[in-house]
């Protein structure tokens, strides 16, 4: 069945099923695979992506939920990686092995288009769900704190 | 020394009533029984009609609320209306993982919503809830780890009920689709007694007989 779905701001008309998880559809048949895989199960946070601005979980999203709505992936949150969390990322060197990191910078960007100037508590109750193996946590509360500071969070 | 022990009297004043029995003549009515009828099983609800032989309304009405309590003490349901800022899951109320908060309206906080995860139906494979408007019960109305009485009095109370009638207690309770959840909950979790319908019925006998709350020390 063919679904059109707006990602990173272009229309991508896709022969998929509508109950596909979403990422599926964004890694395999787009070919965009900045968002990972971790559990498939909604609990790590690997697969974070935006539907129209809010924080979801791609592994358990059908790709019906995404019709007519905007879809972003790390790919679409800055045209050349300039995203304030994005830079303060670089800058701290947040990753080791990088690999929830999409996820965790997608959540960080849901939280600062809300809350702009989060305190510690909020960013971590935001990223609670956010796993990190290789125990990154306190760079990435600095990297967050850092983005909000510079005031451009979009 | 007498002739006979006493149980042999007895069984000698009883022998009428046995003669009487294999005759065929029609046994005594039982007695109308004060108390509902048993559970029929495990996972059941007993229905309005189990309560009919209660002769005061006010005893009746209080007894079909605590029936109708087996269900909103359940995992189920009870799961999603915690007394704090955090839903519990499985059936031993486990603090929800990954640890997330109700936030300002009940659907969680930035970054981390209810949606974010909960579709509108159960995920079998990822073994996902899900339903339709999915998020904690407002704070007025803590379940968990209280008691029929004081589930009763917060859900007769329109300033700890959402503002609704009885009225609307009674349609929410049979067509809700986020109350429907719990006779349909999915991979590996135990369903609510009975069904939406026998608790709908049970919740409109009890505002039908007065809406009364059983007492405090009433348990289900």
């Amino acid at each position: 069945m063919s679904v059109t779905l707006k990602i990173n701001g272009k229309d991508e008309a896709l022969d998929v099923d509508p109950e596909m998880p979403l990422l599926w559809a964004i890694r395999d048949v787009v070919g965009l695979t900045g968002t990972k895989y971790g559990c498939g199960q909604a609990l790590c946070g690997a697969c974070v992506i935006h539907l129209d601005g809010e924080a979801v979980r791609a592994c358990v999203t059908p790709v019906r939920r995404a019709v007519g709505h905007a879809v972003t992936t790390i790919e679409g949150l800055s045209p050349d990686g300039s995203h304030p969390l994005q830079r303060a990322w670089v800058e701290l060197a947040v990753p080791q092995c990088g690999y929830c990191q999409a996820g965790q910078i997608m959540t960080a960007a849901a939280l600062l288009r809300k809350r702009p100037k989060p305190t510690d508590a909020e960013i971590d109750h935001s990223l609670a769900g956010n796993i990190c193996r290789c125990g990154t946590y306190t760079r990435i509360r600095a990297a967050v704190k850092k983005a909000a500071e510079e005031g451009s969070a979009r | 020394m007498p002739l006979r022990s006493p149980s042999l009297s007895r069984l000698l004043a009883a022998l009428p009533l046995i003669a009487i029995a294999c005759s065929g003549a029609p046994p005594p009515e039982p007695p109308t029984p004060k108390a509902p009828a048993p559970i029929a099983t495990p996972g059941g609800l007993r229905d309005p009609a189990s309560f009919a032989g209660m002769a005061d309304p006010a005893a009746r009405s209080q007894a079909m609320f605590l029936e109708a309590s087996r269900v909103m003490l359940h995992p189920r349901c009870v799961n999603c209306h915690p007394t704090d800022d955090s839903p519990r899951q499985r059936e031993a109320h486990e603090l929800h993982n990954p640890p997330v908060l109700r936030g300002d309206d009940d659907q969680g906080i930035p970054g981390l919503r209810c949606t974010s995860c909960h579709q509108d139906t159960n995920l079998e494979l990822a073994r996902v809830p899900g339903a339709p408007k999915w998020q904690l019960a407002p704070k007025s109305m803590p379940w968990l780890d209280q008691t029929p009485a004081a589930i009763c009095a917060q859900v007769k109370d329109p300033k700890r009920n959402g503002g609704r009638s009885l009225a609307q207690i009674v349609d929410h309770s049979t067509h809700d689709k986020i109350v429907a959840w719990g006779w349909s909950p999915g991979w590996g979790r135990e369903p609510a007694p009975g069904s939406q319908a026998q608790f709908g019925a049970l919740m409109a006998a009890w505002v039908e007989n007065g809406a009364a709350c059983p007492q405090e020390e009433a348990s289900r």
